[in-house]
């Protein structure tokens, strides 16, 4: 607040005016249904931001020429709440994970049957984690990048707090049973108007930043984050395309019907994996590693190569998510070759990421904010092997509805995405609070093989309880009847069951550190100033911002 | 800025940019990376050739193997079946004593029905077939309407209180809540019911012979004079140590105050034939193993 003008302060006031009002219209309109209880969380949401605002309105100006400094506070925050969010959508994941194992688990509640809380987990980390991991990490890396203030000083505070209440009513919502009942597009329409909006304006903000920026090129990390926000938005878009069934409650119906739905669904879904989950996390990569390793970056021409690679290629492979189904044949093998073909611009990217590690490998050995990032550069490899792979419809016909799907997507979740986004903060963490390091180096340390050994353990026992799980479902009798009952499956999947639990407790604590260790860096690690961190031009000593701004 | 410098370790240049720090150099591609981009896109378009692949306005490029997953798929389940049907087609037709003296046809049996149960019964019977509060143990041959093969295939095929036409029909009246029998009456009904199967109870003689009056004007005429039930009625015997929903008082009340009605689904439209013989007879050996084990 103290960085806002006056005229600021009242915009952020208004704004949250608003959306307070439209948190009574949804309560009153939603009365007595789960849209209504959404209403009421709005507004709450906005009474806080509205009073935060109305008691710093009549504070003095601010001092300081704010063309002068990077504008690092929503970073801050959004790094803080990234890892809130990881404690609680990993702490949902091992419960669930315990569910599958224990039923009982679920203690008799229709709350906390599986059905509800899985997509709590799934947002809770994906777009919880995930998203704010990503909304704060590209204002750092747009602004340094480019060595330009952000573009707005009200708008990336609404971006990062729009966004998180976008992720509240989302698992408020689960818990209730509101769901359309699409994977990772769980939440109704009015949530997904709001992302809606919230994404236009972070658009806006990352356009206008990038407008502005002191340096001639655009640095690949942000081609990264442009196409994970540009695309993001598009899929969101298409695939929430629906009609209420009232407004007055929290019940929509999609605009496809049919395998015209899966396909839209899957077309969205498996983007939601390559542009939010991989495009969004490579720019990250691209700024963090090169940085921490203090190496230049391997190949240009291959990073070229690789971005546009994945962007053209990654768009069509949603059908292999539906081999063998109503889908008509050619789209899946539309799907599965151009699967096939994502392969190597991947492997570019994890290669371009590797090799940049040369001349830095004793780093990597002593520094395990770096070893995260090179492992995470690893996962990221294995697990773009193995879903073009699995994409193959022969693989897939053993792979597909069993535990291995669940394998995969964990090595990419635990090994690649989450694994780059630990490095980043501990990499990050320093640098936007003015520190010299991190609270504690062996704290890190514990995380990362904390961290590690969870995702093998899971990724184990999902690649062992999938593959047993296909090869019984597809095993005859000699006289040609199947061998084994659907029950026969799940007592052999019992004890990897276990064991997925057990490495996700794992990868749990390893995050707990992980929040531990930055509020003790930001509460106890001593002040320092940094090395010339702030917007300039190189080539002239003047503001990079015209004093307008 | 745009000195392009040269990296000592790998002799590369850089491009010349600087970002924060962070350079780039301009190394090639290397050749691995181009070689593999050609073999996956000769592959992609090799298999485009051979399968159907691009759409063409209302049609699509059919691949000129003219391979069709769904007559493929056909095909196959086709092919599967005629190729059990050597001795399906037998365990369809021939009476379960023929099926029973045959080793060869009773090994298809052995093989099959387990899975068959799995998948279709054990969830609702249980996976060892002795069942649970409100669904009938298969074991203690105390059958509702029958245990002989041919009464098992009926009760298979038409299913209880389903809604198949043919469709077995049972249902204990509510006597209580109908105002047939007052609370009393049937807390003095539970304690002779509990009596005839031997159950420990504390009532005097003079109650039980009141309970003995309720149940021949009540309860009789479905479950027998002797309380040993009627088949033909799906009416449990309720003399043997078989019940479904409990023997305890609470729960005996409950059954007598608010009536029971089960439902098992009928199996013919999904199930074959030969799938409900086989279920049969793996019922029947089931059974007859626990009266040995016993």
């Amino acid at each position: 607040m103290t960085q806002l003008k006056s005229g600021e302060r009242q915009l952020a006031m208004i704004l949250s005016g608003l959306v307070l009002l439209a948190g009574f219209l949804l309560a009153a309109a939603g009365h007595g249904d789960p849209m209504g209880v959404h209403g009421w969380i709005v507004v709450l949401f906005a009474a806080v931001i509205l009073v935060v605002a109305m008691r710093a309105l009549d504070d003095p100006e601010p001092t300081e020429d704010r063309t002068m400094s990077y504008y690092d506070d929503p970073t801050k925050v959004g790094i803080v709440i990234a890892l809130l969010w990881a404690v609680v959508g990993m702490g949902m994941g091992v419960w669930v994970a315990a569910q599958l194992a224990w039923p009982d688990l679920r203690f008799d509640a229709a709350w906390s049957s599986f059905g509800r809380i899985r997509p709590v987990h799934t947002s809770g980390v994906i777009f919880g984690f995930g998203g704010n991991a990503l909304i704060a990490t590209s204002f750092h890396v747009m602004q340094r990048t480019s060595r330009a203030r952000l573009a707005g000083q009200v708008s990336p505070w609404f971006v990062l707090l729009g966004f998180n209440l976008f992720c509240i009513v989302a698992a408020s919502g689960y818990i209730m049973g509101v769901t359309q009942s699409k994977e990772y597009a769980e939440p109704e329409w009015y949530a997904d108007i709001w992302l809606v909006i919230v994404w236009v304006v972070y658009f806006i903000l990352y356009m206008r930043t990038l407008a502005r920026r002191n340096e001639p090129h655009i640095y690949v990390a942000n081609w990264y984050y442009m196409s994970f926000i540009l695309v993001v938005a598009i899929l969101h878009i298409v695939n929430n395309l629906a009609v209420p069934a009232s407004w007055g409650g929290a019940k929509s119906y999609s605009l496809f019907s049919g395998v015209q739905d899966a396909m839209t669904q899957w077309w969205y879904g498996h983007n939601a994996v390559a542009f939010f989950l991989t495009t969004g996390f490579l720019g990250m990569l691209y700024y963090f590693l090169p940085k921490r390793a203090e190496r230049p970056i391997y190949s240009y021409r291959l990073s070229i190569l690789s971005f546009w690679g994945i962007v053209f290629f990654y768009i069509w492979v949603g059908s292999h998510h539906l081999h063998y189904t109503a889908l008509p044949q050619w789209v899946q093998t539309l799907g599965m070759t151009f699967s096939v073909m994502l392969l190597i611009p991947s492997w570019a990217s994890a290669g371009n990421a590797l090799m940049t590690l040369n001349g830095a490998w004793g780093k990597v050995r002593d520094d395990a904010t770096l070893r995260f990032m090179m492992v995470a550069a690893v996962f990221y490899g294995l697990s773009t092997f193995e879903g073009s792979f699995m994409a193959v419809r022969a693989v897939n016909s053993l792979s597909h509805y069993t535990d291995w799907t669940v394998g995969h997507v964990h090595a990419g979740a635990m090994g690649w995405v989450a694994l780059i986004t630990f490095g980043s903060i501990y990499a990050l963490t320093p640098v936007l609070w003015r520190k010299k390091t991190m609270y504690s180096w062996k704290l890190v340390e514990w995380h990362f093989w904390l961290a590690l050994s969870g995702t093998v353990i899971y990724v184990f026992a999902m690649w062992n309880s999938g593959i047993t799980q296909g090869l019984m479902w597809r095993t005859y009798t000699e006289s040609g009847t199947l061998a084994y009952s659907f029950t026969d499956t799940l007592v052999a999947m019992h004890p990897y069951y276990i064991a997925r639990a057990a490495g996700g407790a794992l990868f749990l604590a390893g995050a707990v550190l992980a929040l531990y260790n930055v509020v003790m860096t930001i509460r106890r690690v001593p002040d320092h100033a940094p090395h010339l961190d702030y917007p300039t031009n190189s080539e002239a000593a003047e503001p990079a911002v015209p004093a307008g701004e | 800025m745009s000195v392009k410098e040269r990296d000592p370790l790998t002799g590369h240049l850089t491009t010349g940019h600087e970002w924060n720090g962070i350079t780039e150099l301009n190394t090639r591609v290397p050749r691995a990376v181009w070689f593999f981009i050609i073999v996956t896109h000769i592959w992609a378009v090799v298999y485009w050739v051979l399968m159907p692949a691009w759409p063409v306005v209302t049609t699509y490029t059919k691949g000129l193997l003219g391979y069709d997953q769904q007559d493929k798929v056909e095909q196959r389940v086709m092919a599967a079946n005629a190729a059990r049907a050597v001795w399906t087609d037998q365990i369809a037709t021939l009476p379960a004593e023929e099926i029973r003296a045959d080793p060869a046809l009773m090994a298809h049996v052995t093989r099959t029905a387990p899975t068959l149960f799995g998948d279709n019964c054990a969830g609702c019977h249980g996976q060892k077939a002795d069942g649970g509060p409100g669904f009938p143990s298969l074991v203690d041959e105390a059958w509702l309407w029958g245990g002989d093969a041919d009464t098992i295939m009926e009760t298979l095929r038409v299913g209880i209180n389903s809604p198949h036409p043919d469709s077995r029909f049972a249902q204990m009246l509510a006597f209580g809540e109908s105002g047939i029998l007052s609370r009393d009456q049937i807390r003095v009904v539970v304690d002779y019911v509990q009596s005839l199967s031997g159950l420990e109870t504390e009532a005097s003689q003079e109650r039980l012979d009141e309970g003995a009056v309720i149940f021949e004007e009540n309860c009789a005429s479905c479950h027998g004079e002797d309380a040993k039930g009627l088949q033909d009625l799906g009416a449990p015997n309720l003399t043997d140590a078989s019940w479904i929903y409990g023997s305890d008082d609470q729960t005996m009340f409950t059954t007598i105050n608010a009536g029971r009605q089960g439902w098992m689904p009928a199996w013919e439209d999904r199930l074959t034939v030969a799938d409900r013989m086989m279920l049969t007879l793996y019922i029947q050996d089931m059974a007859h193993e626990a009266k040995d084990a016993d």
